[in-house]
């Protein structure tokens, strides 16, 4: 197949979700029933809203503790990094390095790529590039999910009455939401946005 | 409808649409997405891979995924435990989402495609409402977290081999059984057929 044009230059719209072809006024799809919305410029709001969201949510995350372990002898509590350094000291480097980049390095370079690719929308060029690093934001974002998912199985498997018990800390919630919400600010960008030939704020009907 | 053309979802490159012969693929020339990659008999693999996902989802939600032992005590933790953790306190949001990204989305997305495409491979006509389960199934996909779930135990058995010592139980193997499943079956899938498919009714 070749391309010479792309739908919007046709005055068609496409469907995100199943490929069909509309005419450009069509507001769903007639097929899957997916919103058909053209790539405007003004959709951006909504990526910055849920980065907005994710970003705030990251804050409370790595503050306050994740987890609460008491033992026999004493009772404390870690936070996101206090837990992974404690790891790193206790020699578990693998682990150590999975839940450091699964909950710092990844949600961090997720704020950074979904902002740079909101911010060059409609600059042109490196199209493969951008393409590529949203790509890579959806595929790995779901991961940061894992260290909320460890706190669940920490807490409900060390539960040995006064030996050990582990519960966890508000921070799972925060983090949890902030992972939730830069998903949906990928999911927002609409990747069409990428490829040039930005619409203008106004349905242009052909 | 515009019939005969099809637009990248990815960069809205247009074309006319030309059926690629099974095992053969249809890219994108613009942004190389795969736009259409039919399989002979993948719909038929498709349903016998849902059925297997449902069937594994009950296994790894009965018995135990994790255990551990000191100083005489144990416990086992299994899913439900896992998920019903967060239930105390103010965390009562986490407990549906971690329960709805392990457990009750990866089965409602095979639920779904089996309602889907079931009837299509048994050479029925589609059920009432097959697009929509299509498409819902679809919608959820991002958020079936099950494989992520499966190196979260890993982790979490490393962590607290500091306190006891600590087993994986039967239902972290049926875990990576349906991490698999679904994998395949993500893989194995092609939308453009299964969209074309439901819409004519037929395979």
């Amino acid at each position: 197949m070749s391309a010479a044009i792309t739908a919007a230059q046709a005055g068609l719209i496409g469907c995100r979700r199943c490929a069909q072809v509309w005419p450009q006024d069509t507001a769903r799809c007639g097929r899957c029933g997916a919103v058909l919305e053209p790539h405007h410029r003004r959709s951006l709001s909504r990526v910055w809203a849920w980065w907005t969201a994710g970003v705030l949510a990251y804050i409370p995350a790595n503050l306050l503790p994740m987890l609460h372990t008491k033992t026999l002898l004493k009772e404390s509590e870690s936070t996101i990094i206090g837990g992974a350094l404690e790891l790193w000291h206790h020699g578990a480097y693998g682990v150590a390095l999975i839940i450091l980049i699964a909950s710092v390095a990844i949600p961090i370079s997720k704020f950074a790529a979904v902002a740079y690719l909101a911010l060059s929308v409609g600059k042109g060029g490196a199209a493969h590039r951008r393409m590529h690093l949203l790509e890579a934001v959806e595929y790995i974002g779901r991961w940061s999910m894992i260290d909320v998912f460890v706190v669940a199985i920490m807490a409900s498997l060390v539960q040995l009455g006064a030996a050990v018990s582990i519960t966890p800390g508000p921070a799972a919630l925060s983090f949890a939401a902030c992972v939730v919400f830069t998903m949906l600010a990928a999911r927002a960008f609409d990747s069409r946005l990428i490829w040039g030939a930005v619409l203008g704020d106004k349905v242009v009907k052909t | 409808m515009t019939a005969h053309l099809i637009a990248c979802p990815r960069c809205d490159a247009l074309y006319r649409f030309a059926n690629p012969a099974n095992g053969e693929r249809a890219v994108c020339a613009r942004c190389h997405k795969v736009l259409v990659a039919p399989r002979l008999q993948s719909e038929t693999l498709v349903i016998v891979l849902a059925i297997t996902i449902v069937i594994l989802i009950f296994g790894a939600v009965y018995f135990p995924f994790l255990n551990i032992r000191v100083a005489g005590l144990s416990n086992a933790a299994s899913l439900l435990d896992a998920a019903l953790v967060f239930a105390k306190g103010p965390l009562f949001i986490l407990p549906l989402a971690v329960l709805g990204m392990i457990i009750i989305v990866p089965l409602a997305r095979a639920l779904l495609v089996i309602y889907a495409l079931g009837p299509l491979v048994a050479g029925h006509p589609a059920a009432p409402g097959a697009l929509r389960a299509f498409a819902l199934s679809e919608t959820l996909r991002p958020w079936a977290m099950a494989e992520v779930f499966a190196l979260g135990c890993a982790v979490a058995l490393v962590k607290a081999s500091d306190l006891a010592i600590v087993g994986f139980g039967p239902a972290f193997w049926l875990f990576g059984l349906l991490v698999v499943a679904s994998l395949l079956q993500d893989n194995l899938m092609c939308r453009w057929s299964v969209w074309a498919a439901l819409d004519e009714g037929r395979i």
